[in-house]
């Protein structure tokens, strides 16, 4: 009897402790967007009263509309790009040995470890050295090396749980090597592929650090955009920014959860 | 072991090429890092060590220092906040519940640090959030200092570390059967018991991953600490940015990077050691 009490409290205390947790990483995001309703350029809480010009600024500010503009197209090229260069590579990795295959892969798994401020830092002097311009080649290959990693994860995922005695029987049946590649496996790993891609993009898309050693004034990209805009103007124009980012990426989400299974796609399915 | 197609040198070349490109500016670090650095300019000068030996100065060291404090905070509180959530994420059992979980506790991860830093910022600030509930409420007469502050840094850090933790820590308590724990109870220890006997030692392997990922997180950091810290609290990745941007002291910001590097991997290695014999635990 005084057990099943105690288990109860525990039960209660649990809950208390998880919900406490849980509006730790809620309050910043609920805080930055009463922030953005703000009336008053100084912050204050509550606000003073309330308005829509933040939003209207953030919209109109030149950086931003630039900053959307270029971290759209390094992030295209990148995520599109590191996609290709992950997928022929995880295939060739998987089915096949070659010459410097443990050198190419472990180089390019090295983002993981090696801060990204090392190889900001590491690609703006290599182009200074050589007098190479700082333009979107230069962004775009520091992007797609940052996420190549996370492509070839997911990629090996995908060719591990393929069935290879579908492509043997192509083979047998006297297909070639390349169109067993493109009827047989490529299309059975399309949502990996897809899965690859996406993380990717949203990676490239949110990459700070690196972005901030190899871009210009031409070519900076949202992220960059956004501190620069914090380091001078303490007004509630960020936040109303970041309210439209977590809006967009909240959606995108809970699509991906709809469409996608988030729990399945994170691997974090119980064990029951 | 099949034969080589031809496709095989064109699947590998862009690749290859894309590994080289990375090689070179990875050399290109430690190649500046061994070069004396001429003020006012971009060449740099003769073969030097002087770089590594401009570390031990107490500026840096601090850096080095504060890199390393932040680093181990930001790990242990992170785990402390993360395991209670990543276990109600695999062991509730009503799914409305289980995707609101897994949403807020996931959503910050694709914010980016800039976002998730700023909003810190706001909570933070003296005339933040956080302040005006506090003076508010009466509890406090003054603002607390908690901007440019390390105690600030870490809150902002282990918020910004917090979603790899829970995914790694939902992960390895996923693979666990609840059944383990059911079997504890039902030979008659109480569920703090079971937990602490049963699902704490086997999940260890999930603990020790999501550490050591959360440590080499924090170590990169970059706008957490600069913004946040706003230049009182130095890191190496605020230094080698500054070194880099504003002195144009290429081969110091080099040099400090190398380091930097050096301590990670080092420190992630004796983790790694130290934590063998609780892999063992782990297994039985």
């Amino acid at each position: 009897m005084t057990r099943s009490k105690q288990d109860k409290w525990l039960g209660y205390a649990g809950r208390l402790l998880v919900a406490l947790i849980l509006l730790y990483v809620l309050l910043p995001t609920v805080v930055v967007v009463i922030s953005s309703f703000s009336s008053t350029s100084v912050l204050f809480f509550p606000p003073k009263g309330w308005s829509l010009r933040w939003f209207e600024r953030a919209l109109a500010y030149d950086d931003f509309r630039n900053g959307l503009y270029a971290g759209l197209v390094v992030t295209a090229w990148a995520s599109t790009l590191a996609t290709v260069i992950g997928t022929t590579l995880a295939i060739v990795i998987n089915r096949y040995d070659f010459r410097c295959k443990q050198l190419i892969e472990g180089v390019l798994l090295s983002p993981l470890f090696i801060p990204h401020f090392t190889i900001g830092l590491g690609l703006l002097m290599l182009v200074a050295q050589f007098n190479l311009g700082r333009g979107y080649a230069l962004v775009i290959f520091c992007h797609i090396v940052l996420v190549l990693p996370f492509v070839l994860r997911s990629l090996y995922v995908s060719l591990q749980n393929l069935d290879q005695r579908v492509e043997r029987a192509a083979a047998s049946l006297g297909a070639s090597p390349m169109r067993v590649l493109w009827t047989i496996t490529v299309p059975l790993i399309i949502p990996g592929l897809f899965g690859g891609w996406l993380f990717a993009a949203i990676l490239s898309f949110n990459e700070f650090t690196a972005s901030l050693f190899v871009t210009t004034q031409a070519t900076q990209t949202l992220p960059v955009a956004m501190y620069n805009y914090v380091r001078e103007f303490a007004d509630p124009t960020l936040a109303a920014l970041s309210v439209m980012y977590i809006a967009v990426t909240a959606g995108l989400l809970m699509l991906a959860n709809r469409y996608l299974g988030l729990r399945r796609v994170l691997n974090v399915e119980g064990a029951h | 072991m099949t034969r080589k197609p031809a496709f095989v040198l064109w699947f590998v070349l862009p690749s290859a090429l894309t590994a080289l490109g990375l090689a070179v500016a990875l050399l290109t670090v430690l190649q500046y890092s061994v070069r004396a650095f001429i003020p006012g300019s971009l060449e740099v000068g003769g073969l030097t060590l002087g770089n590594f030996q401009d570390l031990f100065k107490g500026l840096y060291a601090q850096a080095f220092l504060n890199t390393v404090m932040l680093s181990v905070k930001t790990a242990l509180f992170g785990l402390l906040l993360s395991y209670p959530l990543a276990y109600a994420l695999v062991r509730t059992k009503a799914t409305w519940l289980k995707s609101s979980i897994l949403i807020i506790a996931i959503t910050p991860l694709f914010l980016g640090e800039i976002v998730r830093t700023y909003s810190w910022i706001i909570v933070l600030g003296s005339s933040g959030f956080l302040n005006s509930l506090l003076l508010g409420m009466g509890l406090i007469d003054k603002p607390l200092q908690l901007m440019f502050t390390q105690t600030g840094v870490v809150v902002a850090l282990v918020h910004v570390t917090m979603p790899v933790m829970v995914l790694m820590l939902a992960t390895a308590l996923s693979h666990i059967d609840p059944a383990y724990e059911k079997a504890a109870t039902s030979l008659g220890a109480g569920p703090i018991r079971a937990f602490l006997t049963v699902t704490l030692p086997l999940s260890l392997p999930g603990i020790v991953a999501s550490l050591t990922t959360a440590f080499a997180w924090t170590f990169s950091a970059f706008a957490t600490p600069q913004l946040i810290g706003g230049g009182k609290v130095s890191t190496i990745a605020t230094l080698v940015y500054q070194l880099g941007f504003s002195s144009l002291n290429f081969p110091f910001a080099a040099a400090l990077s190398v380091a930097g590097l050096l301590l990670t991997v080092l420190l992630l290695a004796a983790i790694k050691r130290l934590s063998r014999p609780l892999h063992s635990i782990g297994a039985h």
